[in-house]
């Protein structure tokens, strides 16, 4: 059996394969978003000093380090709608529950990522926002995180790319996305090659294009100004960013 | 030798000679803006205050001199409640800030109130801190937007006027990383000086800048003396402590050793620390 190009073209626009796609990074974005929103919080429990918030923080990382994303996947489907009978309705979708499983997985990673980067801002700064008679609330806001973000920002883009290749776990918890359509086409058809080849394409696609992104992002957080006096230094600058990244 | 200066700093500290609280008539003051009350602190067992005592008035600058780790810093931050006392009191103009008595015992204020507190009292870093994701008029603005409660447009056209103050109009829109340390420490001051304090703290604003830099830094601080700000100036420069300060004062080992006018601390000190200190300045 040689390479059919047909077949393989015919997969590159399908409508399956393009909705598998919309699926991994849909799934993907979500669990990255509820990740990063649960594991600042733990970040701020883990640096905290009263021991009732760092505790429970201690604790999360350490369990969800330790459990393997495939099985928080079956114990998300297939367990917890046997504990919990509102699970078992039909808004508890496998794209729900993929995404939550993955999410809560996540959040431990992203936990550590957030609690370098807040630890990485130099103590000068919040103690600058303090002079000035700012609350914690607001030294946070307005003066830590924005130069944490800046710091999260590569490592978080990683695991993002991460989270995309990871959502083909979700098979297991039929959800059709990207790889499993890929999976499906080739079990009826036989055609590996074709069929592979076609989920290497968007792979392909989608980390390139998420990579753009992201260092779309990071430019943003230069912090330098665009007058024309500082244009070339600018430029330069930029033309590192896109060197290493 | 040293048995020689350890009475001295002690009558000193506990009982200031008549002479020393003896100032110029016109520079004699209604009511201190900031009296300080046998402050203590100690860190992990080291005592780095022991007893600090002083009051400054209206329009008043004092220069603090002093041997690295003598706690000039740590004195700083519990001025501006970055930091809390183990012992001792804190008033700004009359009112007791940082702590209240409560049953005979002195009980720390919480953050929040703390946080208002703070808005009085400005204070300038030796490292400038200014924040490098805002432009130089956002850095200044900041404090008037969020502490405040000033709109945006309200905010800019105070902290532009306070940039232009500093000779900084120019450079509103530029971040951080792309100013001088000299220009940085300029903005620092707008920062500062915009919430119109009571007080200005500064701490050792020009020792982490190149010498041609200084001179800059120390023309507006020169020159918001001469508009009767209060000051408190924590510096090697000898030159601007003789030029503007009121009142010069050596801090060491946690105590106040000498304090005195300028003419007088740098040419006829009281004690011997105090000229064993200046000699290696000199
Ligand atoms: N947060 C802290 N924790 C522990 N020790 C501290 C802390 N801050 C200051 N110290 C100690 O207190 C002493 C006084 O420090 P401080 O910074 O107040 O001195 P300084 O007079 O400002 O010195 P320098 O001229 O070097 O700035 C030093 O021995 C220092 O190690
Ligand atoms: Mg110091």
């Amino acid at each position: 059996m040689l390479f059919d190009p047909n077949v393989f073209l015919q997969q590159l626009v399908s409508t399956d394969y393009m909705l598998g796609a919309a699926l991994s990074v849909a799934v993907a974005v979500l669990s990255l978003v509820l990740a990063t929103v649960i594991g600042f919080f733990m970040a701020i429990g883990r640096t905290a000093r009263q021991p009732y918030l760092q505790a429970p923080a201690h604790f999360y990382v350490w369990f969800f380090r330790a459990i393997p994303a495939l099985l928080v996947l079956l114990i998300m489907w297939n367990a917890l709608p046997q504990l919990i009978p509102a699970l078992r309705a039909d808004w508890f979708s496998p794209f729900l529950a993929a995404s939550v499983g993955l999410g809560l997985v996540e959040a431990a990673f992203m936990s550590e990522i957030i609690r370098s980067a807040l630890l990485s801002v130099d103590d000068g700064q919040a103690l600058a926002g303090r002079a000035l008679g700012m609350s914690p609330t607001k030294v946070m806001v307005k003066v830590v995180l924005p130069q944490a973000i800046r710091i999260a920002l590569p490592p978080t883009g990683n695991e993002l790319i991460g989270l995309v290749k990871y959502s083909s776990l979700a098979s297991v918890i039929s959800l059709r996305e990207l790889l499993t359509t890929a999976q499906v086409g080739v079990n009826i058809t036989f055609r590996y090659a074709e069929y592979y080849a076609a989920a290497i394409v968007y792979y392909l696609v989608i980390v390139s294009v998420l990579s753009f992104l992201q260092s779309r992002v990071e430019k943003r957080f230069a912090w330098t100004s665009r007058t024309k006096t500082t244009k070339n230094l600018t430029a330069a600058m930029e033309a590192n960013t896109v060197g290493i990244s | 030798m040293k048995t020689a200066v350890e009475p001295a700093q002690e009558s000193t500290v506990t009982d200031p000679s008549p002479r020393e609280q003896t100032l110029p008539a016109h520079a004699i003051p209604a009511q201190p803006v900031l009296q300080v009350r046998d402050l203590h602190k100690t860190y992990n067992g080291n005592a780095v205050l022991k007893g600090v005592e002083f009051d400054i008035a209206r329009g008043q600058v004092k220069a603090v001199l002093g041997p690295s780790g003598s706690g000039k810093s740590t004195m700083l931050r519990l001025m501006a409640l970055l930091e809390t006392a183990d012992a001792g009191e804190i008033l700004l103009n009359g009112t007791r800030i940082g702590g209240r008595t409560h049953r005979g015992h002195s009980v720390h204020l919480p953050e929040r109130q703390l946080a208002m507190q703070r808005q009085d009292i400005g204070m300038v870093f030796q490292r400038f801190n200014l924040f490098p994701h805002l432009t130089a008029v956002r850095n200044v603005m900041l404090g008037l937007t969020s502490v405040k409660g000033i709109s945006h447009h309200d905010a800019r056209s105070q902290a532009m006027d306070m940039l232009a103050k500093v000779g900084l109009g120019n450079r509103a829109d530029h971040f951080p990383s792309e100013l001088s340390g000299g220009q940085q420490q300029r903005v620092a001051i707008a920062r500062a000086l915009v919430l119109n304090p009571s007080v200005m703290l500064f701490d050792e604003p020009t020792s982490a800048l190149d010498p041609e830099l200084v001179g800059e830094v120390l023309e507006v601080m020169e020159r918001l003396a001469e508009t009767g700000m209060t000051m408190i100036v924590v510096t090697h420069e000898v030159r601007f402590a003789r030029r503007v300060a009121n009142e010069v004062t050596l801090f060491d080992g946690g105590v106040i050793v000498e304090q005195a006018e300028p003419e007088q601390f740098f040419t006829n000190p009281q004690h011997e620390r105090t000229r064993k200190f200046l000699s290696h300045v000199h």
